[in-house]
């Protein structure tokens, strides 16, 4: 529900993205998996390009395609068809089935007809090597990308996750996060001396280098040998304040094989940081590795740098909700003044989360609004007279109307370059975050100064 | 592994050389081939988004209203409405017991809110399942606010990209013949099928005026809901563009007897044979129409061809990949092509038709391949096969091309570059001329090997 602004019946600008979205894109972080949509044409192409449009990568989606009858008459001869065509193509070891609204609204039982294929055509299977069929159900109509998002991993880890072993390594959910971040979170990791499965691990396979012939499959992601053995891992570390206490991957490890959880923040500045390092020094028993102390040392420093270029300075930060919660931390850390945070979907913990991040330093709570468009937040915005904007480059035309720049983070960056690469999350993603904040700052003061100021 | 052509699609691509011309096209598409095709209500979107007036309320879930908001380049020298992304966002509840209440009270919200001209009302996939009788609030709330209320039947499930060209045709259709026709000349047409893409409507009108015929509707690039309603009233219907507005030229040319042409704007030969065809429609009663037309043409060249010519140079003997949603204008870009030097080496589209891909296969040279709604398996198996330097297609493909090293231009509806008229091939010329001399591809691996003396080079040092 809005937290304040009159509810409107129809919706402008959507603030959010539909679910099977958030599905593919996990689905996209596990080796040799293809997404595959129950539903029409439309949405999987549509969602390619909304995707492609992000990481100016290859996406390929596959779609049952289903056309009137199968709409009339259900789509499980298509799905089956597809299924067969894409294996024979593509050769995969998963393949992540995800519904849409329309398979969801004419009742096709999915994993049922996925059972069926998988009893009908036993020895195609097993000439392909017997990839693996995940089905997750993501109607569009209840929820957002991000729920369609965990959606999938939950279904890839409670379909193949066993604890048949006991292995020496972590597993670690950090939710969607780019593929710079990821690989940069594979490396602190490693610092640690951790072995650690991460999932999904988007860092090769959605910023993959330029290649001499066409992968089918972009090489990388996480391996599926390593998602089987997660429930024989020492513990999980599970990213999102939003997602706490609810269904999760991490819950569903805990609950069958009571392998012990770690929940943190998105860890988006320096406290949210320092809480997902303690996870890992408690991990490794090990203290935190110098090269990141020196890190954090120099964010610190950066920080107290800067500190009086961003000193009650008001911000507007919407998208989705952990991203919005891990900078608002970031911004009340700093000496920045949130004004209004913003997200299109809901979760029962988000303004607790955000009033957590914002207690001890601000005084006054920023306005917090769930479930809106971005009508809802235009018409809120106004009065607030914020001096920034943090979000998806979706804001843009705010950002123009009012005036205020906007700094582009999450999901999606349409019209700007190399989104995917941007750091967001540790002690290197909070220092670049810092940067870009006071530079934006300075630079509004540098160019609506008549002076134009050459040292600032 | 198999080979990347589907057995099940070999008829729909052909090579051109001994055997003669025989392929398969609008077909569904293929149950798990990765389609670079949209659905109807995609089809319909296109066609009526760039009407900048109206208020395009989606009724559906919010995936379909989100993944479209103002994702075409399409520009208004107006109101900007078209812009913004309405959906009425349909939940659980809605799904169950249906969404016609929703849809009312959004439209009346909206309508109030922003007082358009005219509303469309696209209907989704599961729209279509639920059963909700657009037709009928629509109705309702054109009774209630005045203003035209058209429904557009666009279930995504319902066909391909060209269903949805004729939902968008049928609507539009709505609104001819309910506007004043007095004022308009003998010597007027209406422009279907171009969408102002990156201003585009904008040359081509001028053109048009320059040789004294007055544009009563833009149909529908920066359009306006009072032209279409007095559309009728125009002399000739000049078509762009395959099948996205065909339909309605030949409902109106039943209905109100007026012919239509069809033309294209991209090119030199093609954009002059255009002018020059509306010209001879009017030449019986405006005798100077012709002059002034070669006039224009003259003038146009002799500014275009020396600027053209540098980029000639460079660009002879490379080869281009074309890959697009209508064939028609497959055919401009073969030609074009053909101007600045280039060889085609693969021409294919979305939505052709048989007679599409025969002229297709009459224009080309030997051994290219003619290739009907493709995938990205295929399109980079015929990338690699006949070595091209650019890749010709929509944003879909970019990372096909760019992630193996070749060169690539934009020629879809997210384009930020006129590509239409004189200046557009000049436009055009320029944007195929800066990503084929780009120097970055001789470090993509792909290409080292064909650069070698580059890397003999780098031995040496
Ligand atoms: S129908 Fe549902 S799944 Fe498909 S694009 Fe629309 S919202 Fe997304
Ligand atoms: S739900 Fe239907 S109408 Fe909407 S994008 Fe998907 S195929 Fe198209």
């Amino acid at each position: 529900m809005k937290a304040l602004a009159e509810h409107f019946v129809s919706t402008t600008n959507s603030c959010k993205l539909c679910k099977p979205l958030g599905a593919c894109l996990a689905f996209r972080g596990i080796e040799g998996c293809v997404p595959f949509l129950h539903g029409s044409q439309g949405c999987a192409t549509y969602m390619r390009r909304y995707i492609i449009s992000h990481f100016r990568e290859p996406m390929d989606i596959a779609s049952s395609s289903l056309g009137e009858k199968s709409a009339i008459y259900g789509g499980g001869p298509n799905l089956k068809l597809g299924l067969r065509n894409l294996m024979n193509k593509y050769n995969p070891q998963i393949v992540g089935i995800a519904t849409t609204c329309l398979t969801e609204t004419i009742g096709d039982d999915t994993s049922r007809y996925v059972t069926e294929f998988c009893q009908e055509f036993e020895e195609f299977l097993n000439f392909h090597g017997r990839p693996e069929l995940v089905t997750v159900s993501t109607p569009s109509y209840s929820g957002s990308y991000m729920e369609g998002f965990h959606a999938a991993v939950e279904s890839v880890v409670a379909k193949l996750a066993k604890n048949e072993a006991v292995v020496d390594s972590v597993n670690l959910f950090p939710g969607f996060i780019s593929p710079a971040d990821t690989r940069y979170l594979k490396e602190i990791l490693a610092d640690f001396g951790l072995k650690a499965t991460v999932l999904p691990d988007i860092s090769e396979t959605l910023d993959a280098p330029a290649l001499a012939g066409y992968e089918k499959i972009p090489a990388g992601g996480a391996r599926l040998n390593d998602i089987r053995a997660m429930g024989g891992a020492l513990a999980s570390v599970e990213f999102g304040r939003s997602i706490i206490g609810s269904h999760t991957p991490g819950n569903i490890l805990l609950q069958k094989f009571h392998q012990p959880l770690y929940s943190s923040g998105t860890p988006i500045g320096l406290q949210e940081t320092d809480r997902f390092f303690e996870i890992l020094e408690k991990l490794s028993g090990i203290p935190t590795p110098e090269k990141h102390a020196l890190e954090r040392g120099r964010l610190v420093d950066s920080y107290i740098d800067g500190h009086k270029y961003v000193f009650g300075q008001k911000a507007v930060i919407y998208g989705e909700m952990d991203i919005v919660i891990g900078i608002t931390s970031l911004l009340v850390e700093t000496g920045m003044k949130p004004v209004l945070v913003a997200t299109g979907s809901s979760s029962k913990n988000f303004r607790n989360a955000i009033e957590d991040v914002c207690s001890g330093i601000l005084e006054e709570f920023p306005v917090v609004m769930e479930d809106v468009d971005f009508f809802d937040i235009a018409s809120e915005i106004k009065s607030l007279e914020p001096n920034l904007l943090l979000g998806n480059s979706k804001g843009h035309r705010l950002s123009k109307e009012m005036d205020v720049p906007l700094i582009r983070v999450g999901f999606p960056i349409h019209d700007r370059f190399g989104g995917h690469r941007q750091f967001s999350i540790g002690y290197r993603g909070a220092q670049n975050l810092f940067d870009l904040i006071v530079n934006t700052l300075i630079q509004r003061k540098q160019d609506s100064s008549d002076i134009g100021y050459g040292y600032i | 592994m198999g080979s990347t052509i589907f057995e099940e699609r070999d008829r729909q691509i052909h090579r051109k050389g001994d055997e003669p011309f025989s392929m398969d096209c609008d077909m569904p598409s293929l149950a798990g081939a990765v389609s670079q095709r949209a659905c109807v209500f995609c089809g319909s979107r296109v066609v009526l988004y760039p009407i900048a007036d109206a208020l395009h309320l989606v009724h559906g879930p919010i995936g379909c209203a989100a993944y479209t908001w103002d994702i075409r380049g399409a520009l208004s020298s107006g109101p900007e409405l078209h812009r913004l992304s309405f959906s009425t966002d349909l939940q659980e509840k809605d799904v169950i017991f249906g969404g016609e209440k929703k849809l009312y009270q959004a439209l009346i919200e909206l309508i109030n809110r922003h007082s358009p001209k005219g509303a469309f009302v696209y209907s989704t996939c599961i729209v279509g399942i639920i059963g909700d009788d657009l037709g009928a609030v629509c109705r309702r709330v054109s009774e209630e606010t005045g203003i035209p209320v058209i429904p557009v039947q666009s279930e995504g499930f319902k066909g391909n990209k060209r269903a949805g060209y004729n939902a968008a045709c049928k609507a539009l259709f709505e609104l001819v013949g309910t506007g004043v026709i007095d004022d308009i000349s003998p010597v007027s047409i209406n422009i279907l099928g171009d969408f102002n893409l990156a201003g585009e409507i904008w040359i081509i009108r001028e053109y048009f005026e320059r040789m004294g015929v007055q544009v009563v509707a833009n149909i529908t690039g920066d359009g306006r809901i009072d032209d279409i309603k007095r559309s009728h009233g125009a002399s000739l219907n000049v078509v762009q563009c395959s099948g996205s507005t065909i339909d309605l030229a030949i409902m109106m040319e039943r209905q109100y007897g007026i012919p239509f042409m069809r033309v294209s704007y991209f090119g030199v030969e093609d954009m002059a044979e255009s002018l020059y065809r509306v010209a001879n429609f009017f030449s019986d009663g405006d005798t100077d129409i012709m002059d002034r037309t070669r006039e224009l043409v003259r003038n146009e060249l002799a500014q275009l061809y020396p600027l053209l010519e540098k980029y000639r140079k460079d660009l002879m003997g490379k080869k281009a990949a074309i890959y697009v949603g209508g064939a028609f204008k497959a055919f401009s870009l073969v030609k074009a092509f053909r101007l600045i030097g280039m060889d085609v080496a693969l021409v294919g589209s979305q939505t052709g038709t048989e007679e599409d891909y025969r002229e297709l296969y009459d224009i080309t040279d030997p051994g290219t391949i003619i290739v009907d709604d493709s995938n990205p398996l295929e399109l980079s198996s015929f990338l690699q096969e006949k070595d091209v330097d650019i890749f010709v297609g929509g944003v879909k493909e970019r990372p096909i091309a760019y992630k193996l090293g070749v060169g690539f231009c934009d020629h879809n509806h997210e384009r930020k570059e006129a590509l239409e008229g004189f200046v557009g091939m000049l436009n055009f010329a320029r944007e195929v001329h800066s990503t084929v001399m780009s120097p970055v591809w001789r470090f993509s691996p792909r290409r080292i090997s064909q650069h070698s003396s580059y890397e003999l080079s780098l031995k040496a040092v």
